[in-house]
């Protein structure tokens, strides 16, 4: 256990140096990407960008100017470019809406793909699985933003069933914080429920061929409990495994689609409008916020797996 | 088919009477793509109380689907059942799924062949043991786990409290059949089907599993089904053997009318091909040439016809099971070969075997 969470914490260390290191050289290699410039405003002369060059540091070795960045970073006094704010307090007014919706759909997407992926195992071949098997490629086929889009027009703007967009705090309105996120808890989760069916689908169908599920039959335990404490229970991994990677892109700012249709205003948009930018250090801290989020969440995974299936030792 | 005269010469069926497990005209089809598989077909037999029967056969001869649909496990959409099995007062072949799951644990219970992905890899073995019991009787877990310790001591499984709480993977193959046997007797069940279960282990832990089952015979008084492809396995133990092929018995007696005196040319070529310590050294291992008939739009006539030397122009027409000598009513056998020829046929070199010579390797 105590070698488990070293080697964590050292591939921790590891990831957020290489995925930074990435990030910073491929934002140097961006044609058009000079910061000086678009700091010195679009009227400025050479001799003013050149200033601005020198006064944050960009005429200096890539090295150096990473090294410098990195060292806001960690000390939480890294400025955006453009808006000269701290990233690191953009990051977290953004977190709240963002944990909200990822956490939400989280809980959504788990517990519909377990109960459509049982249900077209266990149905396998017949006229409810290939409903679900379509109904998952529907949802798996539909883009975000159109799904966004079009519940924005029918349910909020037409049909005035929900909010059009934006974020309501849980500790200011709970009940306009649950309105304003049904839309978008549901177009996150679409995409998911349809994969995380599909795969315990397939896993689950491999689990009834099991020898010991077989034998719980041959025990006289009914039909259900087989399905849910032998078959459901030893098909889990794979889904717990792709969960906690979804769950942790998510959280480091992946719903970008997601936040920008509904404007919620959340870490994934933040990234989208800096990328925009082309500014650099918010772009920084949300892809190793990302990378952190999978790394830990990964290791809770390894924690799950073990608690699952006995013959894992962490 | 003849009703099976069997019941009444079943030696190790003292005192009983009824037969324990009467199955009449058991018939197994499976649509497949390609057709209709007949898995099984006509199977009738009867275990008595305390009597351990084997089934023997190769691979794909229908005794685990057999012994299987017994138990119900060969249930499925695309399966066709006939025939009955009475087992005390339930129908098993047409019982519905809930009778079915009353009577599986508690009536009968199964070993099966791989003891190593026959327990749940998840779940503690007592969890596993108590689970079953549970599901049949309503009684205090306390109480199930009390007898999970008291049916591990009986199958020989040392420190039973602590190792209820250890995981499958943390036994031996020996030690998880053990588990197996001790679960599949939690309930008491008056017949015990043993699918192979001794194929997957050591010959020295084979030896202790079959003594296992053989005293537990003696001491619950329970019928045994014993699936094996080993005649080694059915000499130590069995009362009775049906020897299947292509889905169907072809001979059943008692172990020494089988071994002594087999009457279909399959069993001679079963017994030829098992290896003799007192044999000539440097001889090629008898075999039956040919390989075992596809069940799928299986010809009509006698299923071992084409690998059988001895096959004539009757064979054409399936030979019904029937005793073919007065002294041992209970010994049948589906050939249509004289009893007198084939008595002159069965010797090759001293002992029983198949003739191989003149056959042509299909």
């Amino acid at each position: 256990m105590g070698r488990f969470v070293v080697n964590r914490l050292a591939s921790v260390v590891a990831v957020l140096f290489a995925i930074s290191v990435l990030t910073f050289l491929i934002f140097q290699a961006i044609p058009n990407g000079d910061p000086a410039l678009r700091l010195a405003g679009r009227l400025a002369t050479p001799q003013q960008v050149q200033d601005v060059r020198e006064q944050w540091g960009f005429d200096k070795p890539i090295y150096e100017q990473y090294g410098k960045t990195m060292k806001l970073i960690l000390t939480g006094k890294v400025t955006s470019y453009t808006q000269q704010l701290n990233v690191l307090d953009e990051v977290r007014a953004d977190a709240p809406a963002t944990i909200s919706l990822v956490t939400g759909a989280a809980v959504i997407w788990l517990g519909f793909g377990i109960v459509f992926g049982l249900l077209s195992a266990i149905s396998a071949g017949r006229w409810l699985d290939r409903f679900l098997t379509v109904l998952a490629l529907v949802g798996v086929s539909t883009p975000v933003f159109l799904l966004g889009a079009v519940m924005l027009y029918y349910l909020g703007y037409k049909w005035h069933l929900f909010p059009l967009g934006g974020y309501v705090k849980l500790t200011d309105d709970p009940w306009g914080w649950f309105t304003h996120l049904i839309m978008p808890w549901t177009a996150l989760s679409v995409l998911f429920i349809g994969v995380y069916s599909r795969v315990l689908r397939s896993t689950v169908l491999d689990t009834l061929g099991e020898d010991y599920v077989r034998a719980a039959r041959a025990k006289g335990l009914t039909e259900r409990r087989v399905l849910v404490k032998h078959v459901l229970r030893n098909s889990m991994i794979p889904i717990i495994s792709l969960f906690g990677l979804d769950f942790a892109a998510a959280i480091g700012g992946g719903a970008i689609l997601t936040e920008s249709v509904f404007n919620l205003h959340g870490i994934g948009q933040y990234a989208a409008e800096s990328i925009s930018r082309l500014d650099v250090p918010p772009i920084l801290v949300i892809t190793m916020l990302g990378a952190f989020a999978v790394v830990i969440l990964s290791a809770v995974v390894d924690v799950v797996y073990a608690l699952l299936d006995p013959r894992i030792r962490l | 088919m003849t009703p099976d005269p069997a019941p009444a010469a079943a030696p190790a069926a003292a005192d009983a009477t009824d037969p324990l497990l009467v199955v009449d005209g058991l018939s197994v089809s499976f649509a497949t793509e390609e057709g209709i598989v007949q898995a099984v077909g006509d199977v009738s037999f009867t275990v008595g109380r305390g009597e351990i029967v084997a089934i023997v056969g190769e691979s794909g001869s229908g005794k685990s689907v057999t012994a299987m649909t017994l138990m119900g496990l060969t249930r499925s959409p695309n399966a066709r059942f006939g025939g009955t099995a009475q087992l005390g007062g339930h129908e098993l072949v047409g019982a519905s799924a809930d009778e079915l799951r009353r009577v599986r644990g508690a009536e009968i219970a199964m070993v099966f062949q791989d003891p190593m992905t026959s327990l749940d890899p998840v779940y503690r073995i007592g969890d596993q043991i108590v689970e079953q019991i549970l599901a049949h009787e309503k009684i205090p877990k306390a109480a199930a786990l009390d007898r999970a310790v008291a049916l591990m001591e009986r199958v020989g499984i040392p420190h039973a409290r602590e190792r209820l709480r250890s995981y499958p993977h943390e036994f031996s193959g020996g030690m998880r059949q053990r588990v197996m046997i001790a679960m599949a007797l939690s309930c008491s069940p008056q017949l015990l089907i043993a699918d192979e279960p001794t194929t997957a282990l050591d010959v020295t832990v084979q030896a202790q599993i079959l003594e296992q089952l053989r005293t537990l015979r003696d001491e619950t008084g329970a019928g045994v089904i014993l699936v094996t492809h080993d005649l080694g396995v059915v000499a130590d133990i069995a009362d009775r053997i049906l020897v299947m092929y292509g889905g169907r018995i072809v001979e059943q007696g008692t172990l020494d009318e089988l071994f002594y005196d087999p009457q279909h040319p399959y069993t001679w070529g079963l017994l030829g091909s098992i290896p003799r310590l007192d044999g000539p050294l440097g001889v090629r291992l008898p075999a039956i040439p040919g390989t075992p008939p596809s069940l799928l739009n299986t010809p009509a006539g006698c299923h071992f016809r084409p690998r059988c030397p001895e096959a004539f122009d009757r064979c054409g027409e399936m030979p019904p099971l029937v005793a073919r000598s007065p002294g041992s009513p209970g010994h049948c056998d589906r050939c249509w070969l004289e009893p007198a020829t084939k008595r002159a046929q069965r010797e090759t070199d001293g002992r029983i075997g198949l003739r191989t010579e003149g056959t042509v390797i299909a």
